[in-house]
């Protein structure tokens, strides 16, 4: 007997107006893990984007794009160029961004998606790796190739200079309408966008549209079979996650206004493939969760060095602690990646459906040791959360 | 003429890479239905084999030599290679051939690599998506770049070709066209012919022996196979090795022309996977042909001739191409219906 559990409106809302408290809240709960200050908290709303972004494509269709990073690039390049040539205030940066950064995703995709599978991840992959080439070679008098691109006094910010705000002294910042968009206001400024993109991926998941990307991940033989063709769909849901990626790359340039070609690597496509899967593909909350944690790690494991090593397992035996020292001098600071490859393998190998998942799996074995026997054969929430 | 013969010959050795690299990626994907994100893993592995042994045998003994002193007084320091002082002339000829010699010590580490990998972690992907296992064979590859950067650094450590081998061949007199119009070192073309060697090999392997007959009908149809009582699944693990020392070899034989560091294998991998694109997923002569056309494809558009009407060209050549290629032939030159379709 197997009961499937229907999603209300009224369950979204409380659970949407729960994520917005918890977002909006971090800079307070999240100051006994030392992580309140602004700069990381605007790289979990940030990287947070991404992931909810990607997750649309990954998660509903189960396409899988290994390029993303472009979007990310171009929307950065895009944010800095309006710096530059209109004037620092975000709103036009973000706009612009979104609007190159899903036009570019429509033509990779229109390309890409004539694949399915493998195919696909390698046509998206070339695709990331030809734009970084270009960003890195030709194109750098638009990209300012290796050095990156960055806001000089001497841009003309039209819109700034016909505000009578075009000459500042020290380092330039975006401001939003007289408001600086560093520290605190720059997160909430993060943080806003993230609640945009997070309600609207409540409203695909829910609707009729996510249906049908779900339906192609199920399976796509049927879909034609049935007289749909699914290539509109999956490229509309394409493009909507590479406006994500731009959206996010723009927010990047906007807390710090510089772009560099290096946010186009397929490292950087890797990752936020990563974050969606630790999370949980294909769930609401599961990339933001990913997302929030790969970036804490990141910045936790990468800050330690040898002398915090030595602090910490202080209490061994010396030879011992040598030993555990070194060998924990692989896995952080420099070696970061190191951990960060062995935490995708072991996800991807223990875990498949990510951590909302793991957390599924727990609450059911609580539910049936609770009713005291193996009767409740629960079926698993259809995509929850 | 003699220019485009110039640019044909300077697409074979990094065409022979990869043509080797997409070789064996085609094997797996062949016979395990495995989509290996970790092969180019395995191609900076072989490169770093041959920096190692290159370092063991170049270990030397340091006597010092009281009756001589050093300009600024302190007595002169004698290092000797261990393997000199051991072996004599051979030791030299030994030194100074270390990079095919450690060909030989590549094959039995390779083996052992490959045979791990695919015992350990790759057996357990077999039934599962091919999502997954690209994501945990692109895990396993960064796993492996990083713990070779903890251990080599991140610079790239150059390697010398045979002091024999360091020269230039004039090519173009052997052709009968005027000397020393095409000139070409000598490095590059024994790396041509020992990649030629090795796909030759591997041809041979599959096509004439037994066990590549069994390899090759397993490919075709593994279920009946089985139903011979024939353990398909063993035979695939010795594949598995083979494409190992295959992307290991190709390693090793490179360092003299790119000085191996940490992180080439992605940078080949990601050319070769359109390699295997183009070529045609599941065949072996695709991959073969589309590695060298590719190859010698991107030493003409690095022309700069090319590059003065289409700047940038180089760069990208080979992406456009497997574009190109997908859309007018999705499966590729040579790829066969039903392999990976849908």
């Amino acid at each position: 007997m197997t009961k499937i559990v229907r999603e209300t409106a009224h369950g979204d809302a409380i659970r949407f107006s729960l994520f917005a408290v918890l977002i909006l809240a971090m800079p307070v709960w999240l100051v006994p893990f030392g992580a309140a200050y602004p700069d990381l908290m605007q790289k979990f709303a940030i990287y947070g984007l991404f992931a909810i972004g990607f997750n649309i494509l990954f998660g509903l269709t189960g396409y899988l794009s290994f390029g993303h990073a472009a979007f990310l690039g171009v929307g950065s390049y895009t944010a800095v160029w309006s710096f530059k040539l209109l004037g620092m205030n975000p709103l036009p940066a973000i706009a612009l961004a979104i609007l190159l950064a899903g036009a570019f995703a429509w033509v990779i995709g229109y390309v890409s998606l004539r694949r399915t599978g493998i195919y696909f991840a390698i046509l998206t992959l070339a695709f990331a790796q030809m734009s970084y080439n270009l960003a890195y070679s030709v194109l750098t008098p638009i990209t300012n190739g290796e050095t990156g691109l960055r806001v000089l006094n001497s841009d003309p910010r039209v819109l700034d200079h016909m505000m009578g705000a075009g000459e500042v002294d020290g380092p330039l910042v975006t401001n939003l309408f007289g408001m600086e968009m560093s520290g605190l206001p720059g997160f909430y400024f993060c943080a806003v966008w993230l609640l945009i993109g997070m309600f609207i991926s409540f409203r695909i998941f829910r609707s009729p549209f996510g249906l049908m990307l779900m339906a192609i991940k199920s399976n796509q033989n049927r879909m034609n079979y049935t007289g749909i063709s699914t290539r509109p769909y999956a490229l509309t849901a394409f493009v909507i996650s590479g406006m994500y990626a731009g959206l996010a790359g723009a927010l990047l340039c906007v807390t710090d206004p510089l772009a560099g070609a290096e946010r186009m690597q397929w490292t950087a496509s890797g990752e936020v493939v990563l974050m969606t899967i630790l999370g949980g593909a294909g769930t609401l909350l599961g990339p933001m969760l990913g997302a929030g944690i790969i970036k804490y790690s990141e910045n936790i494991f990468s800050a330690f060095n040898e002398q915090t090593l030595h602090n910490i397992f202080g209490f061994l035996p010396d030879g011992i602690e040598g030993a555990v020292v070194s060998v924990a001098g692989l896995f952080v600071g420099e070696g970061w990646h190191l951990t960060l490859g062995l935490l995708f393998m072991l996800i991807v190998i223990f875990l498949p459906g990510g951590l909302i998942e793991g957390g599924h799996r727990i609450q059911a074995a609580v539910a049936r040791r609770g009713k005291g026997g193996g009767s409740g054969h629960q079926a698993q929430p259809q995509a929850a959360e | 003429m003699d220019a485009i013969l110039l640019q044909i010959l300077n697409g074979l050795d990094k065409g022979g890479a990869y043509a080797l690299i997409a070789l064996g990626l085609t094997l797996v994907f062949g016979t395990l239905g495995v989509v290996n994100f970790a092969h180019g893993a395995l191609f900076m592995l072989g490169a770093f084999c041959a920096v190692t042994f290159n370092q063991l045998i170049g270990l030397e003994k340091v006597t010092i030599d009281p009756t001589q002193t050093t300009p600024w007084g302190s007595p002169v320091e004698i290092r000797v290679p261990m393997i000199e002082e051991w072996l004599g002339p051979t030791g030299t000829f030994i030194l100074d051939y270390s990079v095919p010699f450690s060909i030989l010590a590549a094959i039995p580490v390779m083996i052992v690599i490959g045979l791990i990998m695919e015992r350990g972690l790759i057996q357990f992907f077999y039934r599962r998506p091919h999502a997954e296992q690209i994501l945990v064979t692109f895990g396993l590859a960064i796993v492996l770049q990083e713990i070779i950067k903890s251990f080599f650094g991140a610079n790239p450590i150059p390697q010398n070709p045979p002091d024999t081998l360091r020269a230039a061949a004039d090519i173009g007199a052997l052709f009968g066209f005027e000397p020393g119009n095409i000139v070409y070192p000598y490095w590059r073309l024994v790396y041509f012919l020992f990649s030629a060697i090795v796909i030759g090999c591997v041809f041979a392997f599959l096509q004439l022996t037994t066990f590549g007959m069994v390899v090759r009908a397993g490919m075709a149809d593994r279920e009946t196979v089985g139903l011979f009582g024939i353990d398909i699944e063993k035979r695939f693990t010795v594949v598995f090795g083979l494409a190992a020392v295959v992307a290991g070899l190709a390693g090793v034989m490179y360092t003299p022309i790119l000085p191996p560091d940490y992180h080439m294998g992605m940078d080949f991998l990601v050319l070769s996977f359109v390699v295997v694109v183009v070529g045609g997923m599941g065949s072996l002569p695709g991959a073969v042909a589309a590695g060298f056309m590719l190859g010698i494809l991107q030493s003409f558009a690095s022309m700069t001739e090319v590059k003065s009407i289409f700047p940038g060209i180089d760069q990208i050549i080979i992406y456009l191409v497997a574009v190109i290629i997908l859309l007018v032939r999705p499966r590729g030159l040579m790829g066969r219906k039903g392999v990976m379709e849908g």
